[in-house]
């Protein structure tokens, strides 16, 4: 690594990383090699950055905050959703495979155009935070369009866990429809009919099959299949599927 | 909600991308790699599933077998009476168990009534059904 090694951090060694690899337009993908000297406290995304600094420049990733709170740097490292930036490497084994989130479209390398996930929101649900803005803040006009529900970092973890998305482009995933069960409990002037109908569709609440991949998946305990499980319970209490 | 997929406005204008991970068919059917326990319970019921249409098939090929007569029937009882058939028995059993326990399960959890308990409802009727399959074995053994 470029920084100072803290003493506590152990002695240095080496894993391979095996890195998925594809260049829109270009056909086909592949998957490269990298020895990355690593500590007790390197993370994928700090094994990641090493390679990008030192061995293939052309690399691309998406990270920001490096603590769990932005969820851009969301991936798959030995088949498993995780944070890049929060994802220890000492005990992820010899080799470690590393590859872009499933069940949205692969942009370049390890980014996904996360604008598809963000699409399969029904139009109610915002997307910043009203406790964000400040007190004397004077924010602009049509901003309670974009207010996002609590909790969810819209890493797309969940979307990529989610076997029935892997199987369905229609279904709108695990995080739109917590998202929808976040607004029935706290509606916030949100018309509650229209969320209900929005998720009363053979690709909403119904599509889901109970299994519980995104709440495994979810880095900040959203714990998407139990709300959607919560959701059908509302919409079968008030007659059912249309 | 509408009928076009989410996000396909967006997707028919940048054209096209790598559309699914790697590591998972073109069909996207099944990834088990690092899943959890909701994840294998949602593998085994596909797989089970595929077993269960499969055996009705067998099922009805059996049953045509009536058409050629007391012979070929017969012939088809000595073969189904074999230590190599009732083990299939068995399997068949412990498909059928599965998938319609774990159905209960996903039904019990799916309608709101217990959202937050599928791994004790796992584990639990987990139970049950090994119990079951235990039961029907020895009535197998003993039949023969």
């Amino acid at each position: 690594m470029t920084e100072a090694i803290p003493a506590e951090a152990g002695p240095e060694r080496s894993r391979t990383f095996r890195v998925y690899r594809y260049t829109r337009g270009e056909p086909g993908w592949r998957f490269d090699l990298f020895d990355v000297p690593i500590t007790s406290r390197t993370t994928v995304l700090g094994a990641l950055r090493w390679i990008q600094l030192h061995r293939d420049r052309t690399l691309s990733i998406r990270h920001s905050c490096l603590h769990a709170s932005c969820g851009t740097c969301g991936i798959q490292v030995n088949g498993r959703e995780v944070l890049a930036c929060v994802t220890d490497v000492d005990d992820l084994g010899a080799t470690i495979t590393v590859e872009p989130l499933a069940n949205i479209p692969v942009l370049t390398d390890l980014v996904v155009d996360m604008r598809e996930f963000v699409a399969r929101f029904p139009d109610e649900i915002p997307s910043v935070r009203a406790a964000e803005q400040l007190p004397r803040a004077v924010p602009p006009d049509g901003i309670d369009e974009y207010e996002r529900f609590e909790d969810c970092i819209e890493c797309g973890l969940c979307l990529s866990a989610c076997p029935v998305s892997a199987t369905s482009d229609g279904y709108v995933g695990p995080a739109a429809l917590a998202a929808a069960q976040r607004l029935l409990e706290e509606p916030r002037g949100v018309d509650r009919d229209r969320i209900l109908d929005w998720a009363d569709d053979p690709l909403g609440a119904w599509r889901c099959h109970a299994v519980f991949e995104c709440t495994a998946a979810c880095p900040s305990n959203v714990r998407p299949a139990e709300r959607i499980m919560a959701l059908r319970g509302t919409l079968a209490g008030r007659g059912g599927a249309s | 909600m509408s009928e076009r997929p989410p996000g396909a406005d967006a997707r028919e204008e940048r054209g096209p991308v790598l559309r699914k991970g790697v590591g998972i068919p073109a069909s996207g059917w099944i990834d088990p790699r690092g899943r959890a326990l909701g994840g294998f319970a949602f593998s085994a019921n596909r797989v089970t599933g595929l077993g269960l249409v499969f055996y009705l098939y067998l099922h009805l090929g059996v049953l045509s077998l009536l058409l050629g007569g007391e012979r070929s029937w017969n012939d088809f009882i000595r073969l189904a009476t074999s230590w190599a058939f009732l083990s299939l028995d068995v399997l068949l059993i412990l498909g059928i168990l599965y998938h319609g326990l774990n159905g209960i399960r996903v039904a019990l959890v799916g309608s709101g009534i217990v959202a937050d308990r599928q791994r004790a409802l796992w584990w639990s009727l987990g139970a049950v059904g090994t119990i079951a399959l235990i039961a029907a074995t020895l009535h197998i053994i003993g039949s023969r």
